[in-house]
């Protein structure tokens, strides 16, 4: 599938390149040959179908898998990524899909796992006051920063993961499915928040599958299909285009009811 | 962090504060959200407390209520177990049980478990005696070489579960059996050493208890460092415009635990006082219970415990944390076991054998302690050990067998199993857990 740029602006310093990542679990090859940059300031969706790939390149980049093949540039240098610490010590913070929280530790605990204040004498005023100021930045509606994660709704769950990834201002934020479980409200600040932080010079990932949020915010739309690359789009690009390099073909499902519909009122 | 400017912006703000405290309510960083009720006075704490109870957040509540119990029963049937001498007894066989109870905290945290404690605790005893009273090693040279050989075999269970996979639960049982081989081993033909009496060690083991008057002295310590910490961090947190505890409520709680503490005290006092073993005992629960929950090491073992691979994402070193636990574990067990040795004042094929492994695991969920890794306090061991300790002694009084014992503290620790599982589907139903 052809890179369909029109003239865009010059991106900012290149900050992710990935050359020829593939990962095998056994058998089946989850990824083969991704090519992908990201830049300062901006913004790239991950699309794909269901088992593209997306949450596992995002899993690669997080340092929870290793890739089998492939290299990664970070800032110009190459990397590797062993383990998670590794990927959070580089500056790349990945909300996972399965948000990844302790539910028997309070807020507070979650958003600073790994990170507390004071290790010998955990400064917890310190840090109930940075924890209610990152939520607050996501206009989170969390009745107390004390509870267990437990007690939280699947949205609240959500905006303590996306704030604990805000937690050490990292160069690179990766979204897997950041909205899948917000209101509307919440899904609005959480896509004004991806803005805010592109606008202060982060690269953001972001995996999702509802287009219309792709639209909204993403600067380059990088389409998966079977754990290969599949074309990059951007946001004016028609839904048919996105939709086809999604699926693999002009004639799929998505199309066919597209056209019943648009059947239906004239019999 | 920018602590000095933080603190100056918490001068004015107390003052502000103490000026008009209804007004500044409203505009406190964590109470902004009017669906959340929020305790006030002493009326709000009392209901709060019902509602966290009724909602299934028990804390100890339930082996206090279990204790209560227990002693009116073995109090009504001899009168002779409440009295002073006995209760001192009690804390002085609490102690050795109590502290190998606290390595098993330390692993049921993480959500794995040590069923060899009790071999451990054994072969220590038969390595203090066979260097110091064979070989006439420094005693604290025998202390250390078992509690450092203790350290080595928790490591080595952790190797085997971080390399191998090897679940702790075989790894630990098969320990069991070579380490008591070890045991017998070092105990060679004649089967036991006897510690001689009049030593220090045995002394501390059998008698050595905590001057009265220093013992009326370290019971104002609780309190008054409760004190001390709740006003600061009050201070700290209306400087951060943060909800925080009130000056009355601070000082009421510090009475209530400092009565309760002398009053102990002075009970214990009327017998032969406090045991300095007990003392020991309870130091090492406080520095842990500190450990587990101010430092960041806790926080990781707590979050390891909840939730393995959310620890591993947050970049959490999983491997070190089960190592760290299967370390302190065994090193805890080691040193219960050179207690033992010193409470019976000799090191014997039977020590650690029977019921220790057991008692101490039981003391520990008895406490509260989740099986299931992530809920846990090291108190737990303290009243866990209690409980279990007032069992064996009640009975003894009575002129019971052990078969008996076994049976009660076997149901007690169903009970105590049944209270945990009620009252987490409560939590789950309330939503907290």
């Amino acid at each position: 599938m052809a890179d369909n740029s029109a003239t865009r602006p010059a991106p900012g310093k290149l900050v992710l390149s990935l050359r020829g990542i593939s990962k095998n679990f056994g058998a089946v090859s989850a990824l083969t040959d991704i090519e992908l940059d990201v830049h300062a300031g901006e913004v790239v969706a991950l699309v794909g179908d269901n088992g593209a790939g997306k949450s596992t390149l995002v899993k690669v980049l997080a340092g929870v898998h290793q890739p089998s093949a492939g290299t990664i540039h970070f800032d110009g240098k190459p990397v590797t990524l062993p383990d998670p610490g590794a990927a959070l010590d580089l500056g790349i913070a990945t909300v996972f899909q399965d948000l990844a929280l302790c539910e028997n530790l309070d807020v507070v605990a979650n958003i600073y796992l790994g990170r507390e204040l004071n290790p010998l004498r955990l400064d917890e005023v310190a840090m109930e006051v940075r924890a209610w100021t990152l939520l607050n930045e996501l206009s989170a509606r969390i009745p107390s920063v004390r509870d267990v994660v437990a007690s939280l709704s699947g949205g609240q769950r959500q905006t303590v993961a996306i704030a604990r990834s805000l937690l050490l201002d990292p160069k690179l934020i990766m979204l897997d499915e950041p909205t899948a479980a917000l209101g509307v409200a919440q899904t609005a600040e959480v896509l004004n928040l991806i803005e805010r932080v592109r606008d202060r010079g982060h690269a953001v990932i972001m995996i999702s599958h509802n287009m219309e949020d792709v639209r909204a915010v993403a600067d380059r739309i990088v389409v998966l299909r079977l754990g290969r690359n599949n074309g990059v789009f951007y946001p004016d690009s028609s839904n048919e285009q996105l939709v086809a390099a999604i699926t693999g073909a002009t004639e799929n499902a998505v199309s066919r009811r597209a056209g019943r519909r648009q059947a239906e009122p004239q019999t | 962090m920018s602590e000095g400017m933080n603190e100056g912006a918490a001068m004015s703000q107390d003052m502000q504060g103490s000026r008009a405290p209804a007004a500044s309510a409203a505009s406190l960083l964590d109470r902004s959200d009017v669906r959340v009720k929020h305790a006030t006075g002493i009326g709000g704490s009392v209901s709060a407390f019902v509602d966290r109870v009724r909602s299934g957040d028990l804390g100890s509540l339930p082996v206090l209520v279990g204790l209560v119990i227990i002693w009116t029963v073995f109090t009504s049937l001899n009168p002779v177990f409440l009295s002073a001498d006995n209760l001192v007894n009690l804390l002085f066989d609490c102690s050795t049980v109590g502290v190998i109870s606290l390595g098993i905290v330390c692993v049921l945290m993480v959500g794995q478990i040590d069923l060899s404690v009790g071999s451990m605790s054994g072969f220590a005893s038969a390595m203090v005696g066979m260097l110091w009273v064979n070989q006439e090693w420094p005693l604290l040279a025998a202390i250390t070489i078992a509690v450092g050989v203790g350290a080595l075999i928790g490591a080595l269970y952790a190797l085997l579960l971080n390399r191998l996979g090897m679940p702790s639960f075989v790894a630990t049982l098969s320990g069991l059996l070579a380490i008591l081989g070890l045991q017998l081993y070092v105990l060679g033909t004649s089967g036991s050493i006897n510690l001689p009496y009049g030593s220090p060690m045995v002394n501390f083991g059998q008698m050595m208890v905590i001057p009265a008057g220093a013992s009326y002295l370290l019971a104002l310590v609780p309190g008054a460092v409760m004190l001390a910490i709740g006003l600061h961090t009050r201070s700290r947190r209306m400087a951060a415009r943060l909800s925080a505890a009130t000056v009355g409520g601070l000082v009421t709680r510090c009475v209530v635990v400092t009565l309760l503490f002398e009053v102990i005290v002075a009970y214990l006092n009327r017998g032969r006082g406090v045991p300095l073993m007990f003392g020991v005992f309870l130091a090492l629960a406080v520095a842990m219970d500190y450990a587990l929950t101010r430092t960041r090491w806790g926080r990781s073992m707590n979050a390891v415990g909840g939730n393995r691979e959310a620890a591993r994402r947050a970049g959490i070193n999983v491997n070190r944390v089960y190592t760290s636990a299967f370390v302190l574990c065994a090193s805890l067990a080691a040193l219960g076991g050179v207690l033992s040795a010193a409470r019976l004042a000799s090191a014997s094929q039977q020590a650690g054998t029977g019921d220790v492994n057991l008692n101490a695991i039981a003391a520990a969920v008895i406490g509260g302690t989740s099986l299931f890794g992530g809920r846990g306090s090291a108190y737990s061991a303290v009243l866990g050990v209690i409980v279990i300790q007032s069992i064996a002694s009640g009975l003894t009084l009575l002129n019971l067998s052990s078969s008996l014992r076994f049976m009660i503290t076997g149901a007690v620790l169903a009970i105590a199993v049944i209270v945990d599982s009620l009252a987490r589907q409560s939590r789950v139903t309330h939503g907290r857990a």
